[in-house]
């Protein structure tokens, strides 16, 4: 009996822990969340979307940097989509042998996880320092390092999920090799690849570490070839500035930024839920 | 030639052109790795010539003196990520068996996306808050009750002294944690989903508690893969830039307590890249890059290594 109860007890007492662990997770959703808002919602005027950013002490909104993330995440995205999408599609329907595939998977998934702000000093060193400045597309070009990986490695996995039996068939019918890929088997595959690629924008758009050596940041519009205001960039300088009225702004910023991930976040979560079931 | 054959020849060019051209680009990524290395080897060299091994060794960072030694910043990338793990991990096993042994299955996949989010969370807003809203709660409740309670016992009390900042080390180490949480707690949660249920029925069967079939059956068969979602969780925590950045103090000297403020590689690069002048100075922040790369590929390989041995293992059960 004795024994009984305390094989009980241990039970009870580690599936209590494992309870609170939940809650510990969820505790800190809920409070960033909160702190977001709160800080936040203030911020959101009208004002935010077409004025510039400010000096110290003088009105202004984020319009420049709004507009700069904005075009280098677009091109970062428009940059690596092809190429991942590209590569993706070799490791699943053409890298059955040979050393390629398999090495280039290994690679692929390290790139996933590795640190950013490396990513950013790469750029640094064989663009940036090559062409003498900084510059938005340095910054595009970084992100599009980001995106990559993610894509890379969410177009093998739904194009796994393809049954060989319409790839067969598309072969019977004498489709050629490419003809298959891009009709068959990417179609079929298209909900998930396209969750790819909405997971690798959320990734780049939060993104500080690599545009800090690559894009810089500027209190102007500019084009891409200047340096270039981006949001994660004035938040980080805003945010360690001792200005309040600078705060705020960082504030509106991240909620803009933590919004518009989340949003994203979860819409490919939504969205992926349907391809196997198809 | 017909012109059936010139069909066909012609899509066999084709083909040949399609499949060359994804092998190029998965070429690429392998290309990309490589020139990772190579540039930052190239970048550093200054750094490289001037201080050798030393600089490995050397805790003296002075730009005005030209004195440059990475100690400082590699002790505080490993430390930190040190404790993002002692807590992360734990917490991270504890939702995993919530995630999959005790929630309702009408809540798992809520609760799953609601970690999943915590993943999400833009870094610099995990800084914002860490350095505006965590850090002054963090000083006023909890360090000077840590201090207190640590207080007079040996190796354990000093390291939990000092006056009570907010931002230091160990802050980071906390807001780190936060954020490796999700990715180990899903690299669980998904290797745990992988035990047959017949291997855990049996256990049941036999009278086993939860906690019992989590400890002895799951945890077991699954040992590689979590050990390899706790390695990706580290080279998270490695290369984790902003939100460190935000809390961690940026001081280049040696600490003694955990409330000391710090600097880890990423925050070091972040902090005084674009401002460096001089080759040297830049050379060794791009050292200091390079040893964080060498890091995190090492760790995050043996996480793969480990995982890849768990899928293996799985395919020659069943």
């Amino acid at each position: 009996m004795n024994l009984y109860f305390r094989r009980r007890l241990v039970n009870y007492i580690s599936l209590a822990l494992s309870l609170l662990a939940m809650a510990f997770g969820l505790f800190w959703l809920l409070w960033i969340l909160y702190t977001l808002l709160k800080n936040g919602l203030g911020g959101l005027t009208p004002a935010l979307l077409y004025l510039e950013t400010p000096a110290p002490g003088s009105h202004g909104g984020l319009s420049n940097a709004i507009v700069g993330s904005l075009a280098m995440a677009g091109m970062g995205t428009l940059i690596g989509t092809p190429i991942g999408i590209l590569a993706g599609t070799y490791l699943a329907e053409f890298g059955h042998r040979g050393w390629l595939a398999p090495t280039t998977r290994f690679i692929n998934d390290i790139l996933l996880s590795a640190p950013s702000i490396v990513i950013g000093l790469f750029i640094y060193e064989v663009y940036v320092r090559q062409v003498g400045h900084f510059s938005g597309w340095a910054g595009a070009f970084a992100l599009s390092l980001l995106v990559i990986p993610v894509v890379v490695r969410t177009t093998e996995n739904m194009l796994r999920l393809v049954p060989n039996a319409m790839r067969e068939a598309a072969y019977a019918l004498g489709a050629p090799q490419w003809k298959m890929v891009l009709l068959v088997s990417l179609r079929a595959a298209k909900a998930g690849v396209v969750t790819g690629v909405l997971l690798a924008v959320a990734r780049i758009s939060g993104e500080t570490a690599p545009l800090l050596f690559t894009s810089l940041n500027n209190q102007f519009f500019s084009n891409m070839n200047q340096p270039m205001a981006n949001l994660p960039v004035v938040i980080f300088q805003y945010a360690m500035s001792p200005y309040e009225d600078w705060h705020a702004l960082a504030w509106a910023g991240s909620l803009l930024i933590g919004v518009f991930v989340l949003g994203i976040n979860i819409l490919a979560r939504t969205l992926v839920r349907n391809p196997s079931q198809n | 030639m017909t012109s059936q054959e010139q069909r066909l020849s012609a899509q066999k060019t084709q083909d040949q052109i399609f499949r060359g051209s994804t092998r190029f680009f998965a070429f690429l990524v392998l290309v990309l790795l490589a020139g990772i290395i190579a540039s930052l080897i190239w970048g550093a060299m200054p750094a490289l010539k001037a201080f050798g091994f030393h600089f490995l060794l050397n805790g003296e960072w002075n730009p005005v003196t030209e004195q440059f030694g990475g100690l400082n910043s590699i002790v505080g990338t490993l430390l930190s990520s040190f404790i993002a793990l002692l807590i992360g991990v734990p917490v991270s096993f504890g939702i995993a068996i919530f995630l999959t042994e005790l929630s309702p299955v009408w809540l798992r996949r809520p609760l799953g996306m609601a970690i999943e989010l915590l993943a999400g969370v833009p870094s610099i807003i995990y800084g914002m808050w860490g350095l505006f809203i965590f850090a002054p709660w963090f000083a006023d409740n909890i360090q000077p009750k840590l201090s207190g309670w640590t207080e007079g016992i040996p190796l354990l009390g000093p390291l939990f002294q000092g006056p009570p900042m907010g931002i230091g080390m160990f802050t980071a180490g906390l807001i780190l944690s936060i954020m490796v949480i999700p990715f180990i707690a899903s690299v669980m949660r998904d290797v745990f989903e992988v035990v047959p249920a017949m291997l855990k029925e049996s256990a049941y069967g036999l009278g086993c508690t939860t906690w019992e079939v989590v400890w002895n059956v799951v945890l077991p068969y699954t040992k590689n893969g979590v050990i390899g979602g706790v390695m990706l969780g580290l080279g998270r925590a490695l290369g984790e830039t902003m939100a460190v950045t935000f809390v961690i103090g940026n001081a280049q000297r040696s600490i003694e307590s955990l409330f000391d403020p710090a600097t880890s590689i990423a925050a070091t690069l972040a902090n005084e890249f674009t401002e460096a002048t001089g080759e040297l100075h830049t050379g060794a922040l791009i050292e200091l890059g390079l040893l964080l790369f060498v890091i995190t590929f090492i760790v995050l390989s043996l996480s793969k290594l480990l995982l890849l041995r768990l899928q293996r293992n799985e395919g020659a059960n069943s």
